[in-house]
């Protein structure tokens, strides 16, 4: 399964695949009752196919609880899929036993969502950084203060907070530190999951801007995870829109924000503002109905087809497949053109 | 820090007033009668006489200010005069608290008690962190797996049965059926050889298992409650995604964080050693504080029951101002300025 052939960007037509994820699937299971037997499973992602190209961004969008974080972690095992392939660098790593994994992990690496939350509190700045270095290079004491420096330096920090901890720090520089470990190791590849949900209008910018300029300089590859569609359409490449578990549409960023074609996908982009009153004013809104279905229980046939505006009877019936269009997008709908 | 601790020690001298004052007034409401236990020969008189010589007719407050200045002032000088080998002042007839029963100086008591305290009790203490932690961290670890429901089970056992039931049934199995361990702490076993060491060690087998198993059914509770929170935290996400071995993540990131309540915990818990564990000294019949404070009560020894309980008053206070410095220590985001 490989992407749609970008419009924009021509050199990413060459770039080999980074990351290739295939049919992954996620299920938590739920136990109930006295002996706490297995009842069902929450199908949290079901079935997401998607390549991320060397250099490129792929955007993950949709609304919250649609599984989102879930592939982003599982795409770095953390956590285990139920099914599917997950290859990097052209190795399973779904597969992959824990030894040969923790030794891939430097390649990969993930910013968190809440900055506060995912640094131990009880660990300096210093070590928090230092501490994968310490686990997969070896270094000199010296040679590792002096990474962590130009660490800090990297991403806009005053080396001297090295020894100070976390909670001395406000949300955007946090993020900032959350950022130096996960390049701490020289990843090829990061998951920003929701990197800056957690941050003010104020700071977002800034986190976002460092992120791109870390991207050009250190040729990085993102999963940029948000639920903010206008800054996906400012950083990514290309834009996976997700819903109740799997993709329904996967396109190029300009083409899918030019013409979405999924009617999710075309709701969701509906509800962002336009910057232009003249534009904004002319805005109609796609308004959907009723509620996200429980991801333990989906529909049958497409996963959308209970607040689809366009739904049929072969909607309940028949699974839509994740097809190609001939303008190079993916999408999972019977009657996308 | 050292601020900190000084105004909190000065704010403790008015509560310890209080307490003092409180436990005066309320043994002296108490209908007791030092002369009760004396034979019934004893004509009215005479008892009046024996009351009379013990002070009892007083005022409350007079009573209670000698007692405050006896404590407070006589015992620390004769302890200061002993330790030195000075004399301060009148040393000969100052008047140190006595004991109404044994007319012997309380303090001097305290001193023959507490050794055969601490061994029993203070060791039962430190079995028992040492059992509770790794049972606290492998149920929370393996949460719902058979080692946990059996470490549940086995807790609620510990925390509902009461020490005086499990006592008894150790000295039934242990002692008469079984005939391996001595039902009676023999206080008097000089450990001067390695059979008088192994005979120290079988007789304190007992009374120290008892009260561990209902200590390290409460500690291990609360360190697996305290492990469960922090498993699900981001961080540890975070030293998962760096590469961390799977041992480095638990021991080092969530154990360290968690044991920050619990070494809470355990320092609360420490003046009770020194309470004395008083049912269970008496079933084993070792002759610590716990016993003492029995024979002080049943005999109306109010010189002596008021003097051990303000010392446990004491220590009280002391171990929280402890514990809330080990938070101080132990947790950088909490700072005592």
């Amino acid at each position: 399964m490989s992407l749609a052939e970008p419009t924009t960007r021509s050199a990413a037509d060459t770039a080999a695949p980074l990351v290739q994820v295939d049919d992954l699937a996620v299920h938590f299971p739920v136990y109930s009752g006295l002996f706490r037997r297995q009842v069902g499973a929450i199908k949290a992602v079901d079935g997401v196919s998607f390549t991320v190209r060397r250099g490129e961004t792929l955007g993950l969008v949709g609304e919250s609880g649609c599984g989102k974080s879930t592939t982003g972690r599982a795409v770095l095992r953390l956590y285990a899929p139920t099914r599917g392939r997950i290859l990097f660098e052209g190795k399973d790593i779904a597969t992959l036993g824990e030894g040969a994994l923790r030794r891939l992990r430097p390649r990969m690496q993930m910013i968190f969502q809440d900055p506060q939350a995912s640094l131990n509190p009880r660990m300096t700045v210093g070590s928090i950084i230092a501490e994968p270095l310490d686990e997969h290079l070896r270094l000199s004491q010296a040679q590792r203060r002096d990474r962590v420096r130009s660490l800090l330096d990297a991403v806009g920090m005053n080396p001297a907070f090295a020894d100070r901890y976390p909670h001395e720090f406000s949300g955007g520089q946090r993020q900032r530190i959350g950022i130096a470990r996960a390049l701490a190791l020289d990843p090829g590849f990061i998951v920003c999951d929701e990197p800056i949900a957690a941050l003010d209008v104020s700071i977002q910018a800034q986190v976002v801007n460092l992120l791109e300029e870390l991207q050009a300089r250190l040729g990085l590859t993102y999963l940029f995870i948000s639920h903010d569609l206008s800054m996906v359409r400012h950083i990514a490449t290309h834009v996976a829109v997700m819903y109740l578990g799997g993709v329904v549409e996967l396109a190029p960023r300009d083409l899918l924000y030019a013409s979405p074609r999924h009617p999710y996908t075309q709701a969701l982009l509906s509800a962002v503002p336009a910057p232009d009153p003249k534009v904004e004013a002319t805005r109609r809104r796609v308004i959907l109905k009723g509620d996200v279905p429980s991801p333990a229980n989906p529909p049958s046939g497409c996963r959308f087809r209970t607040r689809c505006p366009i739904a049929e009877a072969r909607c309940a019936a028949e699974v839509p497949a994740f097809r190609k269009l001939p303008d190079g997008r993916q999408v999972a709908c019977h009657f996308a053109q | 820090m050292f601020r900190y601790a000084m105004r909190r020690l000065l704010v403790s001298i008015p509560t310890l007033l209080a307490i003092s004052f409180i436990i005066f007034a309320l043994l002296d409401l108490a209908p007791s009668d030092p002369t009760a236990n004396l034979p019934l020969t004893i004509p009215p008189e005479v008892r009046e006489k024996i009351r009379a010589s013990l002070g009892m007719n007083e005022p409350f407050i007079i009573r209670y200010l000698l007692w405050l200045q006896q404590f407070l002032v006589n015992e620390p000088l004769n302890m200061i005069e002993q330790w030195t080998g000075w004399t301060i002042g009148d040393s000969e007839n100052r008047l140190r608290v006595i004991s109404w029963a044994t007319r012997s100086p309380v303090v001097d008591l305290i001193v023959e008690r507490m050794p055969q305290t601490l061994w029993v009790v203070g060791m039962s203490y430190v079995v028992a962190v040492l059992i509770a932690v790794p049972i606290g961290v492998i149920s929370a670890y393996r949460q719902y797996s058979w080692f946990d429901q059996i470490g549940t089970f086995v807790s609620m056992l510990g925390f509902s049965i009461p020490t005086f039931f499990t006592g008894l049934l150790f000295i039934v199995i242990f002692s008469v059926w079984l005939g391996w361990l001595p039902s009676i702490y023999d206080t008097t076993l000089v450990v001067d050889s390695w059979d008088s060491f192994m005979a120290q060690v079988r007789q304190m087998i007992m009374p120290t298992m008892v009260l561990a198993l209902a200590n390290a059914s409460q500690i291990s509770r609360f360190m697996r409650a305290s492990m469960l929170d922090n498993l699900n935290q981001d961080y540890v996400r975070t030293a998962r995604a760096k590469g961390m071995k799977e041992r480095t993540v638990v021991l080092l990131h969530v154990l360290r964080n968690s044991l920050i309540p619990v070494v809470t915990v355990i320092a609360l818990g420490v003046p009770t050693i020194f309470g004395g564990a008083i049912i269970t000294e008496q079933i084993f019949r070792v002759n610590g504080i716990g016993a003492l404070l029995i024979v002080g009560i049943e005999s109306a020894d109010i010189p002596l029951v008021q003097t051990l309980t303000f010392i446990f008053a004491i220590l009280i206070v002391l171990f929280n101002l402890i514990a809330d410095l080990l938070y101080g220590i132990l947790d950088p985001r909490i700072r005592y300025d």
